[in-house]
Protein backbone atom coordinates (compact mmCIF):
# COMPACT_ATOMS: atom_id res chain seq x y z
CA UNK A 1 0.00 0.00 0.00
CA UNK A 2 2.43 2.01 0.92
CA UNK A 3 4.74 1.45 -2.16
CA UNK A 4 1.82 1.91 -4.31
CA UNK A 5 1.04 5.65 -2.86
CA UNK A 6 5.12 6.30 -3.14
CA UNK A 7 4.70 4.84 -6.75
CA UNK A 8 2.29 6.91 -7.66
CA UNK A 9 3.30 9.90 -6.04
CA UNK A 10 6.62 9.87 -8.08
CA UNK A 11 4.90 8.83 -11.05
CA UNK A 12 2.59 12.22 -11.32
CA UNK A 13 5.82 13.86 -10.19
CA UNK A 14 8.16 12.75 -13.27
CA UNK A 15 5.36 13.00 -15.46
CA UNK A 16 4.23 16.44 -13.86
CA UNK A 17 8.54 17.73 -14.72
CA UNK A 18 8.64 15.70 -18.24
CA UNK A 19 5.22 18.30 -19.57
CA UNK A 20 7.04 21.07 -18.27
CA UNK A 21 10.06 19.92 -19.66
CA UNK A 22 8.63 20.62 -23.03
CA UNK A 23 5.71 23.34 -22.47
CA UNK A 24 8.20 26.09 -20.56
CA UNK A 25 8.86 28.99 -22.44
CA UNK A 26 12.67 29.51 -21.08
CA UNK A 27 14.97 26.85 -22.48
CA UNK A 28 17.61 27.01 -18.88
CA UNK A 29 14.29 26.45 -16.71
CA UNK A 30 13.58 23.75 -19.25
CA UNK A 31 16.82 22.01 -18.56
CA UNK A 32 16.14 22.86 -15.02
CA UNK A 33 12.69 20.68 -15.15
CA UNK A 34 14.80 17.76 -16.90
CA UNK A 35 17.27 17.62 -14.03
CA UNK A 36 13.91 17.36 -11.28
CA UNK A 37 12.62 15.11 -13.49
CA UNK A 38 16.03 12.74 -13.20
CA UNK A 39 16.02 13.34 -9.96
CA UNK A 40 12.86 12.04 -9.64
CA UNK A 41 13.73 9.08 -11.48
CA UNK A 42 16.08 8.20 -9.27
CA UNK A 43 13.97 8.24 -6.55
CA UNK A 44 11.84 5.71 -7.84
CA UNK A 45 14.90 3.12 -8.57
CA UNK A 46 15.25 3.77 -4.99
CA UNK A 47 11.58 2.54 -4.06
CA UNK A 48 12.69 -0.39 -6.46
CA UNK A 49 15.58 -1.64 -4.31
CA UNK A 50 17.79 -0.49 -7.51
CA UNK A 51 20.52 1.61 -5.18
CA UNK A 52 23.38 1.33 -7.24
CA UNK A 53 20.94 1.99 -10.68
CA UNK A 54 19.66 5.62 -9.21
CA UNK A 55 22.97 6.71 -7.54
CA UNK A 56 24.72 6.02 -11.27
CA UNK A 57 21.35 7.73 -12.48
CA UNK A 58 22.25 11.14 -10.35
CA UNK A 59 25.68 10.76 -11.40
CA UNK A 60 25.53 10.37 -15.03
CA UNK A 61 22.15 11.85 -15.88
CA UNK A 62 21.91 14.91 -13.40
CA UNK A 63 25.50 15.77 -12.44
CA UNK A 64 27.05 15.04 -16.06
CA UNK A 65 24.81 15.02 -18.88
CA UNK A 66 22.58 17.48 -18.08
CA UNK A 67 24.99 20.17 -17.09
CA UNK A 68 26.59 19.84 -20.21
CA UNK A 69 22.94 20.42 -21.68
CA UNK A 70 22.93 23.68 -19.53
CA UNK A 71 26.68 24.59 -20.73
CA UNK A 72 25.07 24.69 -24.48
CA UNK A 73 21.84 26.71 -23.83
CA UNK A 74 23.37 29.30 -21.86
CA UNK A 75 26.03 29.44 -24.44
CA UNK A 76 23.92 29.81 -27.18
CA UNK A 77 21.60 32.78 -28.12
CA UNK A 78 18.43 31.95 -28.16
CA UNK A 79 16.60 35.27 -27.80
CA UNK A 80 15.40 35.53 -31.58
CA UNK A 81 11.87 36.24 -32.57
CA UNK A 82 9.38 33.73 -33.08
CA UNK A 83 9.68 33.06 -36.88
CA UNK A 84 13.22 32.38 -36.66
CA UNK A 85 12.28 28.83 -34.53
CA UNK A 86 9.77 28.47 -37.76
CA UNK A 87 11.33 25.36 -39.40
CA UNK A 88 10.56 25.56 -42.76
CA UNK A 89 11.64 21.39 -43.23
CA UNK A 90 9.65 20.92 -40.42
CA UNK A 91 7.06 17.52 -40.96
CA UNK A 92 4.38 17.73 -38.82
CA UNK A 93 2.62 14.50 -40.21
CA UNK A 94 6.00 12.36 -40.04
CA UNK A 95 6.30 13.55 -36.38
CA UNK A 96 2.99 12.76 -35.41
CA UNK A 97 2.68 9.39 -37.34
CA UNK A 98 6.14 8.44 -35.09
CA UNK A 99 4.43 9.54 -31.72
CA UNK A 100 1.13 7.75 -32.76
CA UNK A 101 3.49 4.84 -33.60
CA UNK A 102 5.32 5.20 -30.35
CA UNK A 103 2.18 5.08 -28.35
CA UNK A 104 0.94 1.49 -29.98
CA UNK A 105 4.09 0.18 -28.93
CA UNK A 106 3.95 0.97 -25.16
CA UNK A 107 0.50 -0.01 -25.57
CA UNK A 108 1.05 -3.60 -26.88
CA UNK A 109 3.75 -3.95 -24.72
CA UNK A 110 1.61 -2.52 -22.25
CA UNK A 111 -0.92 -5.22 -22.72
CA UNK A 112 1.27 -7.87 -23.34
CA UNK A 113 3.31 -7.96 -20.11
CA UNK A 114 0.04 -7.25 -17.99
CA UNK A 115 -1.11 -10.65 -18.68
CA UNK A 116 2.23 -12.33 -18.19
CA UNK A 117 3.49 -13.37 -14.76
CA UNK A 118 7.61 -11.59 -14.88
CA UNK A 119 9.90 -14.42 -14.51
CA UNK A 120 12.33 -14.19 -11.45
CA UNK A 121 15.64 -12.83 -12.51
CA UNK A 122 17.74 -15.81 -13.62
CA UNK A 123 18.56 -17.25 -10.06
CA UNK A 124 22.06 -18.10 -9.98
CA UNK A 125 23.52 -20.84 -7.63
CA UNK A 126 27.18 -18.90 -7.60
CA UNK A 127 25.77 -15.35 -7.68
CA UNK A 128 26.95 -13.45 -4.59
CA UNK A 129 23.83 -11.97 -2.87
CA UNK A 130 25.96 -9.56 -1.14
CA UNK A 131 24.56 -6.09 -2.59
CA UNK A 132 22.97 -4.28 -5.36
CA UNK A 133 26.46 -3.21 -6.85
CA UNK A 134 27.86 -6.71 -6.50
CA UNK A 135 24.94 -8.14 -8.24
CA UNK A 136 24.81 -5.65 -11.61
CA UNK A 137 28.15 -6.47 -11.67
CA UNK A 138 27.94 -10.23 -11.67
CA UNK A 139 25.30 -10.09 -14.21
CA UNK A 140 26.69 -7.83 -16.45
CA UNK A 141 30.08 -10.04 -16.33
CA UNK A 142 28.02 -13.15 -16.87
CA UNK A 143 24.60 -13.24 -18.76
CA UNK A 144 24.96 -9.90 -20.36
CA UNK A 145 28.66 -9.93 -21.52
CA UNK A 146 27.92 -9.11 -24.77
CA UNK A 147 25.81 -6.83 -25.11
CA UNK A 148 28.33 -4.82 -22.20
CA UNK A 149 31.06 -4.92 -24.61
CA UNK A 150 28.95 -3.76 -27.44
CA UNK A 151 27.97 -1.07 -25.13
CA UNK A 152 31.77 -0.33 -24.21
CA UNK A 153 32.78 -0.48 -27.77
CA UNK A 154 30.31 2.10 -28.70
CA UNK A 155 31.42 4.57 -26.17
CA UNK A 156 34.77 4.06 -27.37
CA UNK A 157 34.33 4.70 -31.13
CA UNK A 158 32.21 7.84 -29.68
CA UNK A 159 35.07 9.35 -27.65
CA UNK A 160 37.80 8.87 -30.91
CA UNK A 161 35.26 10.18 -33.01
CA UNK A 162 34.54 13.51 -30.58
CA UNK A 163 37.99 13.73 -30.48
CA UNK A 164 39.06 13.83 -34.10
CA UNK A 165 35.53 15.96 -34.32
CA UNK A 166 37.46 18.53 -32.42
CA UNK A 167 40.98 18.08 -33.43
CA UNK A 168 40.94 18.29 -37.26
CA UNK A 169 44.91 18.49 -37.37
CA UNK A 170 46.27 15.63 -34.98
CA UNK B 1 10.42 2.66 18.01
CA UNK B 2 13.65 4.40 19.69
CA UNK B 3 15.64 2.75 17.72
CA UNK B 4 14.11 3.31 13.81
CA UNK B 5 12.81 6.82 14.10
CA UNK B 6 14.45 8.78 17.70
CA UNK B 7 17.65 8.05 17.26
CA UNK B 8 18.40 8.51 13.77
CA UNK B 9 16.78 12.04 13.98
CA UNK B 10 18.77 13.17 16.74
CA UNK B 11 21.67 12.46 15.04
CA UNK B 12 20.43 14.03 11.58
CA UNK B 13 19.58 17.21 14.23
CA UNK B 14 23.04 17.32 15.72
CA UNK B 15 25.17 16.77 12.82
CA UNK B 16 23.34 19.31 10.82
CA UNK B 17 23.92 21.53 13.76
CA UNK B 18 26.96 20.75 14.40
CA UNK B 19 28.01 21.28 10.77
CA UNK B 20 26.90 24.57 10.75
CA UNK B 21 28.55 25.41 13.70
CA UNK B 22 32.06 23.93 12.87
CA UNK B 23 31.22 26.13 9.38
CA UNK B 24 30.82 29.75 11.32
CA UNK B 25 34.11 28.92 13.29
CA UNK B 26 35.63 27.33 10.27
CA UNK B 27 35.39 30.97 9.07
CA UNK B 28 37.20 32.47 11.99
CA UNK B 29 40.02 29.83 12.25
CA UNK B 30 40.83 31.03 8.69
CA UNK B 31 41.02 34.23 9.19
CA UNK B 32 43.46 33.88 12.46
CA UNK B 33 45.22 31.74 10.51
CA UNK B 34 45.76 33.49 7.33
CA UNK B 35 46.02 36.44 9.61
CA UNK B 36 49.02 34.51 11.70
CA UNK B 37 50.71 33.86 8.60
CA UNK B 38 50.99 37.29 7.74
CA UNK B 39 52.11 38.86 11.28
CA UNK B 40 48.64 40.04 12.07
CA UNK B 41 46.30 39.71 14.92
CA UNK B 42 43.36 38.82 12.90
CA UNK B 43 39.62 39.65 14.57
CA UNK B 44 40.09 40.79 18.19
CA UNK B 45 37.34 42.85 18.63
CA UNK B 46 34.72 40.78 19.47
CA UNK B 47 35.12 38.55 22.45
CA UNK B 48 38.51 37.94 24.07
CA UNK B 49 40.40 36.97 20.89
CA UNK B 50 37.81 37.54 18.88
CA UNK B 51 36.04 34.11 19.24
CA UNK B 52 32.89 35.53 19.40
CA UNK B 53 33.07 37.19 15.77
CA UNK B 54 31.39 34.51 13.80
CA UNK B 55 28.18 35.55 15.86
CA UNK B 56 28.42 38.96 14.77
CA UNK B 57 28.87 37.88 11.49
CA UNK B 58 26.07 35.56 11.45
CA UNK B 59 23.73 38.22 12.35
CA UNK B 60 25.39 40.74 9.76
CA UNK B 61 24.33 38.50 7.59
CA UNK B 62 21.14 38.05 8.78
CA UNK B 63 19.47 41.97 9.37
CA UNK B 64 21.51 43.05 5.68
CA UNK B 65 19.16 43.78 2.79
CA UNK B 66 18.33 41.08 0.59
CA UNK B 67 18.26 42.67 -2.88
CA UNK B 68 17.43 40.68 -6.07
CA UNK B 69 18.63 42.95 -9.07
CA UNK B 70 15.72 43.74 -11.39
CA UNK B 71 16.72 42.03 -14.57
CA UNK B 72 17.51 38.76 -12.63
CA UNK B 73 15.44 35.12 -13.86
CA UNK B 74 13.91 35.80 -10.08
CA UNK B 75 13.24 32.20 -9.35
CA UNK B 76 16.81 30.71 -10.42
CA UNK B 77 18.23 33.32 -8.51
CA UNK B 78 16.68 32.71 -5.44
CA UNK B 79 16.91 28.53 -5.74
CA UNK B 80 20.57 28.81 -6.77
CA UNK B 81 21.48 29.39 -3.00
CA UNK B 82 19.62 26.53 -1.94
CA UNK B 83 20.96 24.15 -4.55
CA UNK B 84 24.71 24.75 -3.75
CA UNK B 85 23.53 24.20 0.04
CA UNK B 86 21.71 21.15 0.40
CA UNK B 87 23.66 18.62 -1.46
CA UNK B 88 26.92 19.95 0.71
CA UNK B 89 24.59 19.03 3.52
CA UNK B 90 23.28 15.85 2.88
CA UNK B 91 26.46 14.46 2.27
CA UNK B 92 27.19 13.91 6.04
CA UNK B 93 24.62 11.25 5.94
CA UNK B 94 27.00 8.88 4.51
CA UNK B 95 30.01 9.61 6.56
CA UNK B 96 30.84 7.75 9.25
CA UNK B 97 32.17 9.59 12.11
CA UNK B 98 32.87 6.10 14.77
CA UNK B 99 31.73 2.26 14.62
CA UNK B 100 28.50 1.48 16.46
CA UNK B 101 28.85 2.06 20.28
CA UNK B 102 26.97 1.42 23.18
CA UNK B 103 24.83 4.65 24.68
CA UNK B 104 22.44 4.02 27.42
CA UNK B 105 21.73 0.71 26.77
CA UNK B 106 21.31 1.43 23.12
CA UNK B 107 23.71 0.43 19.91
CA UNK B 108 23.69 3.81 18.43
CA UNK B 109 26.45 3.96 15.19
CA UNK B 110 28.21 6.95 14.95
CA UNK B 111 26.67 7.42 11.57
CA UNK B 112 23.94 8.47 9.81
CA UNK B 113 23.13 5.80 7.70
CA UNK B 114 25.34 2.79 6.11
CA UNK B 115 24.27 2.39 2.42
CA UNK B 116 25.62 0.08 -0.08
CA UNK B 117 26.50 2.67 -2.49
CA UNK B 118 27.67 4.90 0.24
CA UNK B 119 31.21 6.63 -1.84
CA UNK B 120 29.33 6.34 -5.06
CA UNK B 121 26.76 8.65 -2.94
CA UNK B 122 28.81 10.93 -2.09
CA UNK B 123 30.52 11.39 -5.35
CA UNK B 124 27.11 11.77 -7.14
CA UNK B 125 25.70 14.15 -4.76
CA UNK B 126 28.68 16.33 -5.00
CA UNK B 127 28.32 16.57 -9.23
CA UNK B 128 24.55 18.11 -8.47
CA UNK B 129 26.33 20.80 -6.49
CA UNK B 130 27.21 22.02 -9.42
CA UNK B 131 24.05 23.61 -10.38
CA UNK B 132 24.36 25.96 -7.43
CA UNK B 133 26.88 27.54 -9.08
CA UNK B 134 26.05 27.37 -12.45
CA UNK B 135 22.60 29.01 -11.94
CA UNK B 136 23.62 31.64 -9.97
CA UNK B 137 26.04 33.06 -12.83
CA UNK B 138 23.62 32.74 -15.19
CA UNK B 139 20.50 34.28 -13.27
CA UNK B 140 22.03 37.32 -11.99
CA UNK B 141 22.49 38.05 -15.82
CA UNK B 142 25.83 40.02 -15.06
CA UNK B 143 28.37 39.31 -17.29
CA UNK B 144 31.01 38.29 -14.16
CA UNK B 145 28.89 36.23 -12.11
CA UNK B 146 28.18 34.19 -15.88
CA UNK B 147 32.02 33.94 -16.78
CA UNK B 148 33.14 33.21 -12.87
CA UNK B 149 30.34 30.24 -13.12
CA UNK B 150 31.71 28.95 -16.48
CA UNK B 151 34.96 28.79 -15.28
CA UNK B 152 33.93 27.34 -12.31
CA UNK B 153 31.88 24.66 -13.87
CA UNK B 154 34.09 23.48 -16.44
CA UNK B 155 36.86 23.35 -13.22
CA UNK B 156 34.52 20.90 -11.33
CA UNK B 157 33.95 19.09 -14.06
CA UNK B 158 37.02 17.95 -15.17
CA UNK B 159 38.38 17.54 -11.54
CA UNK B 160 35.26 15.12 -11.05
CA UNK B 161 36.50 13.20 -13.80
CA UNK B 162 39.85 12.87 -11.91
CA UNK B 163 38.78 12.62 -8.71
CA UNK B 164 36.29 9.95 -9.97
CA UNK B 165 38.65 7.66 -11.51
CA UNK B 166 41.02 7.83 -8.79
CA UNK B 167 38.71 6.69 -5.97
CA UNK B 168 38.21 3.50 -8.25
CA UNK B 169 41.36 2.41 -7.24
CA UNK B 170 40.56 2.67 -3.22
CA UNK B 171 37.35 0.80 -4.01
CA UNK B 172 39.47 -1.92 -5.34
CA UNK B 173 41.39 -1.95 -2.73
CA UNK B 174 38.37 -2.11 -0.52
CA UNK B 175 36.22 -4.38 -2.15
CA UNK B 176 33.00 -2.57 -0.92
CA UNK B 177 31.33 1.08 -2.04
CA UNK B 178 29.98 1.37 1.79
CA UNK B 179 31.98 4.49 3.51
CA UNK B 180 32.16 1.95 6.98
CA UNK B 181 33.29 -0.94 4.89
CA UNK B 182 35.83 1.19 3.76
CA UNK B 183 37.38 1.60 6.98
CA UNK B 184 36.56 -2.40 8.08
CA UNK B 185 38.89 -2.94 5.26
CA UNK B 186 41.21 -0.91 6.59
CA UNK B 187 41.28 -2.34 9.91
CA UNK B 188 41.32 -6.01 8.54
CA UNK B 189 44.61 -4.98 6.02
CA UNK B 190 46.51 -3.78 8.73
CA UNK B 191 47.19 -0.59 6.66
CA UNK B 192 45.67 3.04 5.95
CA UNK B 193 45.13 3.54 2.94
CA UNK B 194 47.62 6.55 2.46
CA UNK B 195 50.46 4.65 2.78
CA UNK B 196 49.18 1.46 0.42
CA UNK B 197 47.58 4.16 -2.11
CA UNK B 198 50.08 7.49 -1.83
CA UNK B 199 49.27 8.87 -5.18
CA UNK B 200 45.85 8.11 -5.33
CA UNK B 201 45.86 10.44 -1.93
CA UNK B 202 47.79 12.94 -3.34
CA UNK B 203 45.10 13.17 -6.22
CA UNK B 204 42.26 12.96 -4.58
CA UNK B 205 43.82 15.85 -2.17
CA UNK B 206 44.34 18.32 -4.81
CA UNK B 207 40.98 16.93 -7.10
CA UNK B 208 39.19 18.35 -3.78
CA UNK B 209 40.89 21.75 -3.56
CA UNK B 210 40.12 22.40 -6.38
CA UNK B 211 36.39 20.96 -6.62
CA UNK B 212 35.90 23.32 -3.29
CA UNK B 213 37.27 25.70 -5.45
CA UNK B 214 40.10 26.58 -2.56
CA UNK B 215 43.26 28.32 -3.36
CA UNK B 216 45.63 27.79 -5.59
CA UNK B 217 42.34 26.48 -7.44
CA UNK B 218 39.97 29.59 -6.42
CA UNK B 219 39.90 31.29 -10.11
CA UNK B 220 35.61 31.33 -9.74
CA UNK B 221 36.32 33.83 -7.38
CA UNK B 222 39.46 35.40 -8.47
CA UNK B 223 38.85 38.99 -7.46
CA UNK B 224 41.20 40.87 -9.93
CA UNK B 225 39.67 39.04 -13.10
CA UNK B 226 36.08 39.29 -11.88
CA UNK B 227 35.34 41.32 -8.97
CA UNK B 228 34.13 38.66 -6.79
CA UNK B 229 33.16 35.49 -8.80
CA UNK B 230 29.51 33.89 -9.41
CA UNK B 231 28.51 35.27 -6.22
CA UNK B 232 28.69 39.01 -7.21
CA UNK B 233 24.68 39.84 -7.58
CA UNK B 234 24.31 37.90 -3.78
CA UNK B 235 23.64 39.72 -0.69
CA UNK B 236 23.02 39.14 2.50
CA UNK B 237 21.42 36.04 4.02
CA UNK B 238 21.47 34.37 0.30
CA UNK B 239 25.44 35.24 -0.41
CA UNK B 240 25.72 33.89 3.38
CA UNK B 241 24.64 30.37 2.05
CA UNK B 242 27.18 29.64 -0.73
CA UNK B 243 29.72 30.46 1.85
CA UNK B 244 28.61 28.53 3.90
CA UNK B 245 28.16 25.54 0.97
CA UNK B 246 32.11 26.35 0.20
CA UNK B 247 33.04 25.93 4.12
CA UNK B 248 30.72 22.87 4.01
CA UNK B 249 32.03 21.13 1.33
CA UNK B 250 35.86 22.12 2.56
CA UNK B 251 34.65 19.89 5.75
CA UNK B 252 33.41 17.16 3.63
CA UNK B 253 36.45 16.63 1.31
CA UNK B 254 38.58 16.48 4.60
CA UNK B 255 36.34 13.88 6.30
CA UNK B 256 35.79 11.67 2.97
CA UNK B 257 39.97 11.70 2.38
CA UNK B 258 40.00 10.55 6.36
CA UNK B 259 37.54 8.09 5.85
CA UNK B 260 39.58 6.70 2.47
CA UNK B 261 43.09 7.35 3.57
CA UNK B 262 43.63 7.78 6.59
CA UNK B 263 41.49 4.81 8.51
CA UNK B 264 38.25 7.17 9.31
CA UNK B 265 37.93 6.45 12.83
CA UNK B 266 40.75 4.14 13.69
CA UNK B 267 44.07 5.07 15.04
CA UNK B 268 47.33 4.41 13.51
CA UNK B 269 48.24 0.91 13.06
CA UNK B 270 44.78 -0.25 13.18
CA UNK B 271 44.77 -3.99 14.46
CA UNK B 272 47.80 -4.47 15.57
CA UNK B 273 48.40 -5.35 19.40
CA UNK B 274 51.97 -3.05 20.16
CA UNK B 275 49.91 -0.51 19.46
CA UNK B 276 46.69 -1.68 21.52
CA UNK B 277 47.09 1.54 23.54
CA UNK B 278 46.37 3.84 21.02
CA UNK B 279 42.75 2.50 21.62
CA UNK B 280 41.67 3.81 24.78
CA UNK B 281 41.38 7.39 22.72
CA UNK B 282 37.73 7.89 21.75
CA UNK B 283 37.22 6.70 17.69
CA UNK B 284 35.59 10.05 16.82
CA UNK B 285 38.16 11.90 18.73
CA UNK B 286 40.33 10.15 16.26
CA UNK B 287 38.03 10.62 13.24
CA UNK B 288 37.95 14.86 14.08
CA UNK B 289 41.42 15.09 15.00
CA UNK B 290 42.30 14.12 11.63
CA UNK B 291 39.66 15.71 9.81
CA UNK B 292 41.01 19.15 11.66
CA UNK B 293 44.30 18.40 10.02
CA UNK B 294 43.05 18.85 7.13
CA UNK B 295 41.12 21.88 7.14
CA UNK B 296 43.90 23.41 8.37
CA UNK B 297 46.03 21.69 5.72
CA UNK B 298 43.84 23.30 3.67
CA UNK B 299 43.55 27.25 5.37
CA UNK B 300 47.42 26.70 5.01
CA UNK B 301 47.79 25.78 2.13
CA UNK B 302 45.65 29.50 0.64
CA UNK B 303 48.38 31.38 3.19
CA UNK B 304 50.49 29.92 1.35
CA UNK B 305 50.45 29.31 -2.46
CA UNK B 306 49.68 31.57 -5.52
CA UNK B 307 46.91 31.18 -7.33
CA UNK B 308 46.83 29.07 -10.97
CA UNK B 309 46.49 30.74 -14.31
CA UNK B 310 43.48 29.33 -15.93
CA UNK B 311 44.88 27.32 -18.32
CA UNK B 312 48.15 25.78 -15.90
CA UNK B 313 44.55 24.85 -14.06
CA UNK B 314 43.09 22.51 -17.21
CA UNK B 315 46.56 21.53 -18.21
CA UNK B 316 46.78 20.31 -14.68
CA UNK B 317 43.87 18.35 -14.49
CA UNK B 318 43.66 17.06 -17.69
CA UNK B 319 47.43 16.12 -18.93
CA UNK B 320 48.42 15.32 -15.77
CA UNK B 321 45.86 14.22 -12.75
CA UNK B 322 43.65 12.34 -15.20
CA UNK B 323 46.34 10.18 -16.73
CA UNK B 324 47.78 9.60 -13.35
CA UNK B 325 44.59 8.00 -12.48
CA UNK B 326 44.64 6.12 -14.92
CA UNK B 327 47.91 5.03 -14.44
CA UNK B 328 47.04 4.09 -10.51
CA UNK B 329 44.19 2.37 -11.34
CA UNK B 330 46.00 0.17 -13.98
CA UNK B 331 48.70 -0.84 -11.02
CA UNK B 332 46.19 -1.01 -8.53
CA UNK B 333 44.75 -3.94 -10.42
CA UNK B 334 47.55 -5.58 -11.82
CA UNK B 335 48.95 -5.79 -8.17
CA UNK B 336 45.55 -6.85 -6.85
CA UNK B 337 45.71 -9.62 -9.48
CA UNK B 338 49.11 -10.70 -8.58
CA UNK B 339 48.86 -10.90 -4.74
CA UNK B 340 46.00 -12.88 -4.95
Amino acid sequence: MGQAIAFYTLAAFILGFAIMVVSTRNTVHSVLFLVLNFLFVAALYVLLGADFLAVIQVLVYAGGIVVLYLFVVMLVNLKRAPEAHEDPHRRTTLGFGLGVAVLLELGVIGAYTSTQVPAPVAANAAMPMAGNTEQVGWLLYTSYLIPFEIASMLLLVAMIGAIVLAKREL
Amino acid sequence: MIDRFVIPLVKIAIVLNATLVAVTYMVLLERKVIAWAQSRLGPMRVGPYGILQPVADAVKLMIKEDITPVRADKWVFTAAPIISMVPALIVYAVIPFGPTVTMFGHPVPLYITDINVGLLYVVSVASVGVYGIILAGWASNSKYPLLASLRASAQLISYEVAVTLTLVSVIMMAGTLSMVGIVNAQYNQHIWYVFAQPVAFVLVLIGGLAETNRAPFDLPEAEQELTGGFHTEYSGMRFALFFLAEYANMIVVSSVVTTLFLGGWLPPFPNTAVFHVLYYIPSWMWFFLKSFAFLYLFIWIRATLPRYRYDQLMRLGWKVLIPLAIVNLVITGLVKVVLL
